[in-house]
């Protein structure tokens, strides 16, 4: 957006979500005696909100239940639901888009909306702001609404400026207290005992004085002066838009219920049929799916499913499916059948195989993982990937086959590294070790084994960021015996090293 | 050497008298299994070096499934070490049974995007029966993904792989700069039942151009006394 048509944020501060909530479900007719919300905590229960009535007999939000009760014996509790809350301001600011394209929430009880360009439509901001309040209002919900440039001064207006307030670029924010800087209250009380009240008294201060005082906050929220670029716009602040999804969903109610499992399998199939319909529909493929059966007697039984990789072929979701329904109790039979997908992702359209011979040229590689993850497990089927260390058991993870791999620094080959390396290091008896310390003959799983010929120290010292100070570190050296067995050993501390008793000896890897 | 004709008829035909060796290509069948003791890694490591030498520059991933007794024995894959060409595309199975281990070979072998399928297992297992190791081939040949089958302490019982190996590992050259430490990895190995080649008995050793074969006086000794037959085609290649 050039710089002449600056940004137009409308706030809204839903300043009583929690009672608002509270009162639409309750009624009107409860909330005329005092009530609080309660959240329990480590030191019993404490006030989230109050109502008006809960407010004017003393009950503040913060203060614990047993004191309010003190102050006023006839107050009433219920619980508080900040889940549901964020549940409900998340729908809020969908239907907040009717105002303009682009919506985000500001928890715990806020919203933003981007209404540039967009006010013409209403008739001008004024009336823009006055259709706001009257929507909200006939919804229930005590609002306050602010007009701005940046988001940072729209939240400002909404919380310590007038009603309803259209802020223009050539106005002044001077006025306001420093708390409309969304800032910790750590800060807000270091700010009050520095005597600096408003937000004008900041812009008296060299800007270069402010960095060095906070030069150490990096958060916002704990730095004045970003919080000060962000409400007059010097410094953008990224917010994230809340965007609808629908879930695909199909389902099936059947006319007889059914307890036969062929009969089941032949349901499933046409559900992933439809499924995959729409998935086309939509350009979409499903990587994870939730097979829902409602039972006669009222139970209902959950299967879910993650694919390796986003698909939309009915028969390899049937096939799938399939082996998590061996276990299934139908009981009086199941009466309905429903499938959704909650995580998918886009998938574009495909030219439909033409060449029939493909169906002999075996599945792809992520169908393939799904069945095998699906019998074995996920944690059966995983690849290796590098990860930054020098000791050698942390130096690969192990992830899900089809992630993308991390770029890493490039495994520099100055040491040869075994073929495979034993979960636990497994110890070694030394028989007789020569005078520098190396093993000349060894006992390992019974068998005694004379080193023909090593390789080595390569000295690995402990990662000291990372383990206790009695870590030791260890010698390795490469090995291969009279019958020309290569292994990768190593001596766990050195003598006199003030971390343990004298050195162990330890086998970790085999080499080809 | 001259034979009485009606032994020389006993022999094999020409066209299978063609002795293995390091290289071979397209002639090579899918399933073969090689035998090794779980005290060393020689048995992965020739099965690698085999799909190596057969496979060069083959970009796809490939299947590691190893059973859980074989994972406990010789521990599990360790990339840094793995040959450098391949350790972008290991895939690793960590089956709890048998019966899982050869499932997950199974349909390994079924999917068109692996490279090879190394499997691992140990002992004699029941699950391991002739008709599921004529599952495994059957599998192998109709989709043309080849299949090493190491078996870690098993005798050989009866199996349906086109190629059986029995190795164990050898001492190695010395290598050029440090005659101290253990070269390049050698292994001895004992071809004893294939449908296309004569058994015989190898040195191969990985060096940086790939599987060549090292003739030693002892390995062509022994030859010349366990196959009186075939000693001539030893030699010729040594």
């Amino acid at each position: 957006m050039s710089a002449r048509t600056p940004r137009r944020i409308l706030a809204i501060w839903l300043a009583r979500l929690a009672i608002d909530r509270w009162r639409l479900a309750a009624g009107e007719g409860a909330d005329s005696a005092p009530l609080a919300l309660i959240t329990e905590t480590a030191h019993g229960p404490r006030i989230a909100a109050a109502n008006a009535a809960g407010l004017e007999a003393g009950a503040c939000p913060g203060m614990m239940l047993a004191d309010a009760r003190a102050l006023c014996p006839a107050l009433a509790v219920a619980p508080s639901d900040p889940a549901g809350d964020l549940a409900f301001l998340e729908s809020v600011a969908l239907w907040a888009q009717r105002w303009g394209p682009w919506s985000a929430i500001d928890p715990p009880d806020g919203l933003i909306v981007d209404v540039t360009g967009a006010a013409h439509l209403f008739g001008g901001e004024a009336r823009l702001l006055a259709d706001a309040r009257a929507l909200l209002a006939r919804r229930g919900l005590t609002a306050r609404l602010a007009i701005a440039p940046t988001a940072g001064a729209a939240w400002a207006l909404t919380h310590h400026g007038p009603e309803s307030a259209i802020f223009h670029p050539d106005d002044s924010l001077d006025q306001l207290p420093v708390a409309a800087l969304r800032l910790d209250p750590d800060i807000l009380l270091l700010l009050r005992r520095l005597g600096l009240r408003q937000i004008g008294d900041l812009s008296g201060i060299a800007r270069d004085a402010l960095a060095r005082r906070f030069r150490t906050a990096r958060a916002p929220a704990a730095n004045p002066l970003v919080r000060l670029d962000q409400l007059l716009g010097r410094v953008p602040e990224p917010l994230l838009p809340v965007v609808a999804h629908d879930m695909p969903l199909v389902q099936r109610r059947l006319m007889e219920p059914i307890r036969h499992r062929a009969l089941l399998d032949r349901v499933l199939g046409d559900l992933a049929e439809d499924m995959a319909r729409v998935l086309e529909g939509l350009g979409l493929g499903t990587r994870r799916l939730e097979l829902g059966l409602w039972k006669v007697d009222g139970e209902v039984l959950l299967r879910r499913l993650e694919m390796a990789a986003a698909s939309r072929d009915s028969a390899h979701i049937a096939g799938l499916f399939a082996r998590k329904l061996d276990d299934l109790d139908a009981g009086f039979g199941i009466e309905q059948v429903r499938l959704r997908s909650p995580w998918t992702e886009p998938m574009p359209l495909l030219q439909s195989d033409l060449e029939a011979a493909a169906e002999m040229h075996g599945t792809s590689l992520a169908a393939c993982i799904d069945r095998l993850t699906v019998r074995l497990g996920t944690e059966a089927v995983r690849r290796p990937v590098p990860h930054a260390s020098h000791i050698p058991e942390r130096a690969q993870r192990w992830q899900a086959p089809l992630q993308p791999e991390a770029t890493s620094q490039g495994e520099l080959a100055f040491h040869a590294r075994p073929l495979k390396l034993l979960d636990r290091a497994e110890p070694i008896a030394v028989l007789y070790a020569s005078p520098d310390g190396l093993p000349r003959r060894f006992r390992w799983r019974g068998q005694v084994h004379e080193v023909a010929r090593a390789e080595g120290p390569e000295r690995i010292a402990p990662e000291w960021w990372r383990e206790r100070s009695s870590v030791r570190l260890r010698d390795y050296y490469r090995i291969e015996d009279d019958a020309g067995r290569r292994y990768w050993i190593y001596r766990a501390g050195l003598a006199g090293d003030g971390r343990g008793g004298m050195p162990e000896w330890f086998l970790q890897g085999l080499c080809g | 050497m001259i034979l009485p004709a009606s032994i020389a008829d006993l022999t094999l035909p020409a066209v299978q008298v063609a002795h293995w060796h390091p290289g071979l290509r397209e002639a090579v069948p899918r399933h073969s299994e090689v035998f090794a003791s779980s005290l060393e890694g020689s048995g992965a490591a020739l099965a690698l070096a085999f799909a190596g030498d057969q496979l060069a520059a083959d970009q796809r991933p490939w299947l590691w499934v190893q059973d859980k007794s074989a994972l406990r024995l010789t521990g599990r894959p360790y990339r840094p070490g793995l040959p450098r060409e391949l350790r972008h595309g290991l895939i690793h199975v960590a089956a709890k049974t048998p019966e899982d281990a050869l499932f997950a070979l199974e349909e390994g072998l079924r999917c068109r995007d692996f490279a090879f399928v190394i499997g691992e297992l140990t002992g004699n297992p029941k699950a391991l029966s002739f008709t599921a190791s004529r599952r495994l081939s059957l599998a192998a040949e109709k989709h043309g993904v080849p299949l090493w089958l190491v078996r870690l302490d098993a005798s050989r019982d009866l199996g349906s792989a086109r190629m059986r190996w029995e190795t164990r590992a050898t001492s190695s050259l010395p290598p050029r700069w440090n005659p101290q430490a253990p070269g390049a990895p050698a292994w001895h190995a004992e071809l004893f039942r294939a449908r296309t080649h004569p058994p015989g008995e190898w040195i191969l050793c990985e060096e940086s151009e790939g599987l060549v074969h090292r003739p030693s006086t002892k390995s062509v000794r022994t030859c010349l006394e366990k196959m009186p037959v075939q000693a001539e085609l030893v030699e010729a290649h040594a």
